[in-house]
């Protein structure tokens, strides 16, 4: 098992600025730490072997270190909310879809002082509504409806406590009849003891436990919670509505959060007149139907009132909040490239891994004249790693292995999620409760993305995706000795065109597959004005996310309508809420990845690649200097990720979608193994021949095609073509055609 | 069920196919027996645990509630990652058939 792990504040760092890292060592009491310069992080003894070279810093040394740990869960807290007990009576209501009652305990609303156990706790166990007291002496009194609520069903819940005379109501009551179910009722009777005077703030879907942390944390839906003062009738309150809240009412209000106000904020705003506001904590998901959506608006903004719901989740995570245990400031003049830290708390053995790489981009300076620009910028696609941190299908998802087409692998850090899943999953995965993770941060340890991960969902051979699979091009790269930038996509989607208007090349990565609309927007105005792309992977420009406009490193996406999606939103949830833009497919957004870079997604298979047999265009003398040197028929019939350059997830032209007609298919992919299944976008009733093996659709297409600005795309349409580069000592066709693609595209010549 | 139900007689002609090659390209009736094998409604999931990279693996189990830890399986140790695969098809063949197979190269599986 890992034995030591951490992340840093920050995937891009700019020389002459620092960068911190935040480290939990599971095991001992120091470690070694020191920079690496990554330019291969694959082990496999079939490739060139790794190549992490030291790089000679401030931070080398020796480092105490501690566990730490990590509090997930999401929650609501009212800093500044008076203390109830200090109320001759009060009252709460909310509206409530529990998704996950199986949990013993789920705080709905508490203002608790686990210290003293004073207070009160409105809460679920076992589905059904609990009322905990507390009098501050340590007695604790629980009392309860006897009646169940049923998951994924909406409930007016109701609690009143009237200290003065000394009773409490409980009420729950069900917006929905179902035959034969009983799961509303009301239970009036004398309190068990006196609540005691809690000075401490108001949480609601978690509570405060005696460790400090946030836990009993609610899984599912609140809608309109309000506190109120005193007892109004049973019927008003259940009936009550927050904005505007009915005449009788409002001059009770303590406190009463509308979330459907500042959906794309972690503020809660109570409507109330004492305004006592709340804090989302966590980042529960927001843009979310409410009790009352009826299916004539989709949009939150169109109709807030129908989306004033927040999805509370046990496994929500934004930010763990480890202190930095080592500050690095970036020398001024360090070299763009992509860089690790590496730490080490003894020997690895079979059965613990006691070193961790951490990985980071040194961008180029700001300033853009501070520092002479090289041709060649390398798109690091941190979207994407950042949208399958810490991917948990193999531990998640049945069936996986069937997909996979052999046994599901684990490493040390597999097992090390498996045992940890409060460090949070990825957009790929569902919370516990079944609904899908639509937020992904950084700030948190991300175990898949590093050097030397080996990828259970990677292709057989080196098995490696994402972040570990582009080391393949950065190894290529330094081989063939090109001089490039590292810039990653947040850099790209804060500073937009300006980044990269004075790059002639731009690489991607293997899978550079989310994009927000301003970094599709940079990208799109920079082809249009002479950018050469290299399009080196596959499954590119498919889905749009969205960045926070407050909390840095963290993305949403919505797995909305179509495409391949290991969970669907729910109908109603397809805007994001962070930006309220329309979330998907890039596809369904009017902009096809065929229209960035000719080709589009088309299939996909994790078992075994195939190679590339030249096309007729391959003659074309717009192409000849892609194929200067090579004259094989075969292309990549070799590789690491999955023994081809054709794999793991394939693109092809398509008319219709966009792929323009001047377009050269140099070469496409052909034999593929029946787990290279066509994807569901590209079909619109079922077939029996999806599989490679007999769909004539299940290829990629070598590509290439100058633009009317005199620049040039290069497109591969496949992630598993960087597996192939570093075979045979990076001489082979796969690297010829990439490296003759890369040097014409370096010559300023223009195209066309 | 409705799914397909491993005949011993009618597809003891795969054992050999996979045994062959038990990571690649498959025909449909090998595709058909390992989907049937692969599903376990259990919940369960074999894995298997790379001990150290591209040398030592060992096989673990998944419960089915993911809160209970992994369990691992001392013995064997792997040192070709295909015979790992080669033992699970045969512990499940023998589950769905009743019968034992022989899938082993016998070079490569430590004691």
């Amino acid at each position: 098992m890992l034995k030591i792990l951490g992340y840093p504040d920050r995937y891009s760092v700019a020389p002459g600025e620092p960068i911190s890292f935040q480290i939990s060592l599971e095991e001992g009491d120091a470690y070694d730490a020191r920079i690496v310069r990554v330019i291969n992080g694959d082990c496999n003894p079939a490739g060139p072997g790794l190549d992490l070279p030291h790089i000679p810093s401030a931070i080398d040394g020796r480092y105490p270190g501690i566990a730490r740990r990590v509090d997930a869960g999401s929650y609501l807290v009212a800093a500044d909310f008076p203390a109830l007990a200090s109320y001759r009576a009060f009252s709460f209501r909310a509206l409530v879809w529990p998704t996950l009652l199986a949990r013993p305990a789920q705080v709905l609303a508490a203002q608790w002082d686990s210290a003293t156990k004073c207070g009160f706790k409105l809460m679920l166990g076992d589905g059904r509504l609990v009322l905990m007291l507390g009098d501050g002496s340590g007695r604790t009194a629980q009392e309860e409806l006897p009646v169940r609520m049923l998951q994924r069903k909406w409930y007016i819940v109701t609690a009143t406590i009237d200290r003065a005379n000394r009773v409490f109501q409980l009420g729950q009551s069900a917006l929905q009849a179902d035959f034969g179910v009983d799961d509303s009722g009301n239970r009036k009777a004398a309190l068990p003891l006196t609540m005691g005077h809690a000075a401490v703030p108001l949480y609601l879907a978690g509570g405060p436990q005696t460790d400090g942390t946030i836990g009993e944390h609610f899984n599912g839906k609140i809608e309109a919670p309000a506190f109120l003062d005193g007892v109004p009738d049973h019927a008003t309150l259940e009936a009550m509505t927050i904005s505007p809240p009915p005449a009788a009412l409002s001059p009770h209000i303590i406190a009463a959060w509308d979330f459907a106000d500042g959906v794309s904020t972690v503020r809660a705003t109570d409507v109330g007149p004492s305004r006592r506001h709340g804090r989302l904590v966590n980042l529960p998901a927001r843009g979310m139907k409410g009790s009352n959506w009826n299916g004539e608006h989709h949009r939150w903004q169109v109709a807030p009132v129908q989306y004033g719901a927040i999805h509370f989740h046990e496994d929500d995570l934004y930010d763990t909040g480890w202190p930095a245990d080592i500050a690095w400031a970036v020398p001024e003049n360090a070299e763009s490239g992509a860089y690790a830290l590496h730490l080490r708390c003894g020997e690895t053995e079979a059965d613990a891994m006691r070193e961790t790489y951490i990985p980071f981009f040194i961008r180029p300076p700001r300033k853009p004249t501070a520092r002479r620009r090289p041709k060649v910028a390398f798109l690091a696609p941190t979207c994407s790693y950042l949208a399958y941190a810490n991917h948990a299908g193999h531990i998640t998802a049945p069936g996986v292995e069937t997909m996979m087409g052999r046994l599901l692998h684990f490493g040390h850090q597999d097992v090390y999620l498996y045992d940890h899943p409060e460090l949070c999953y990825s957009l790929y995965d569902t919370h516990a409760d079944g609904s899908g993770i639509c937020y992904s941060s950084r700030l948190r340890p991300v175990l898949n993305c590093a050097p030397r991960y080996h990828s259970w969902l990677g292709g057989d051979g080196s098995s490696l995706y994402q972040y570990n699979a582009d080391t393949h091009l950065l190894g290529w790269l330094a081989h063939h000795q090109i001089e490039y930038d590292v810039i990653t996509d947040e850099d790209l989607h804060r500073d937009g065109y300006e980044l990269i208007k004075n790059y002639r090349v731009i690489l991607t990565g293997s899978h550079p597959e989310y994009h927000s609309t301003p970094m599709w927007d940079a990208m799109k105005a920079w082809l249009d004005r002479g950018g050469r792309l290299m399009y080196l992977g596959g499954n590119g420009w498919y889905w749009r996310i969205a960045f926070h406009d407050e909390l840095p490193g963290v993305i949403e996406v919505r797995r909305a309508e179509d495409g391949i999606r290991s969970w669907e939103a729910e109908p109603g949830e397809y805007y994001h809420s962070f930006t309220g833009e329309y979330g998907g497919l890039w596809r369904r957004c009017g902009r096809p990845p065929n229209l960035m870079v000719g080709i589009g997604f088309v299939a996909q298979g994790f078992d075994v690649s195939s190679y590339y047999r030249r096309a007729p265009d391959a003659d074309n003398p717009r192409a000849s200097f892609i194929f200067e040197g090579v004259t094989d028929e075969i292309i990549g019939n070799f590789g690491l990720i999955g023994g081809g350059a054709a794999g793991i997830e394939l693109d092809c032209i398509n008319p219709l979608l966009g792929s323009p007609p001047g377009i050269l298919r140099l070469a496409s992919s052909e034999d593929h193994s029946p787990l290279m299944l066509l994807v569901n976008e590209e079909f619109t009733s079922t077939m029996p021949n999806l599989g490679g093996d007999q769909n004539e659709r299940v290829r990629a297409d070598l590509c290439f095609m100058e633009t009317t600005s005199g620049g040039a795309i290069f497109s591969t349409g496949s992630i598993a073509w960087c597996g192939s580069l570093p075979c045979q000592g990076y001489e082979n066709n796969v690297s010829r055609i990439t490296l003759n693609t890369l040097r014409r595209f370096m010559d300023e010549r223009t195209f066309g | 069920m409705g799914y397909y139900r491993i005949d011993p007689d009618s597809d003891r002609q795969f054992v050999e196919e996979f045994r062959r090659t038990p990571v690649g390209k498959h025909s449909p009736g090998l595709m058909r027996v390992l989907n049937a094998l692969r599903h376990d409604p259990s919940g369960k999931q074999i894995v298997l645990f790379c001990r150290k990279p591209f040398a030592e693996w060992q096989i673990a189990e998944m419960p089915a509630d993911r809160r209970q830890p992994l369990v691992f399986e001392e013995r064997p140790i792997f040192t070709d990652r295909d015979e790992a695969e080669r033992e699970v098809f045969r512990r499940r063949w023998h589950a769905a058939t009743g019968e034992r197979i022989n899938l082993s190269l016998g070079a490569t599986a430590g004691a």
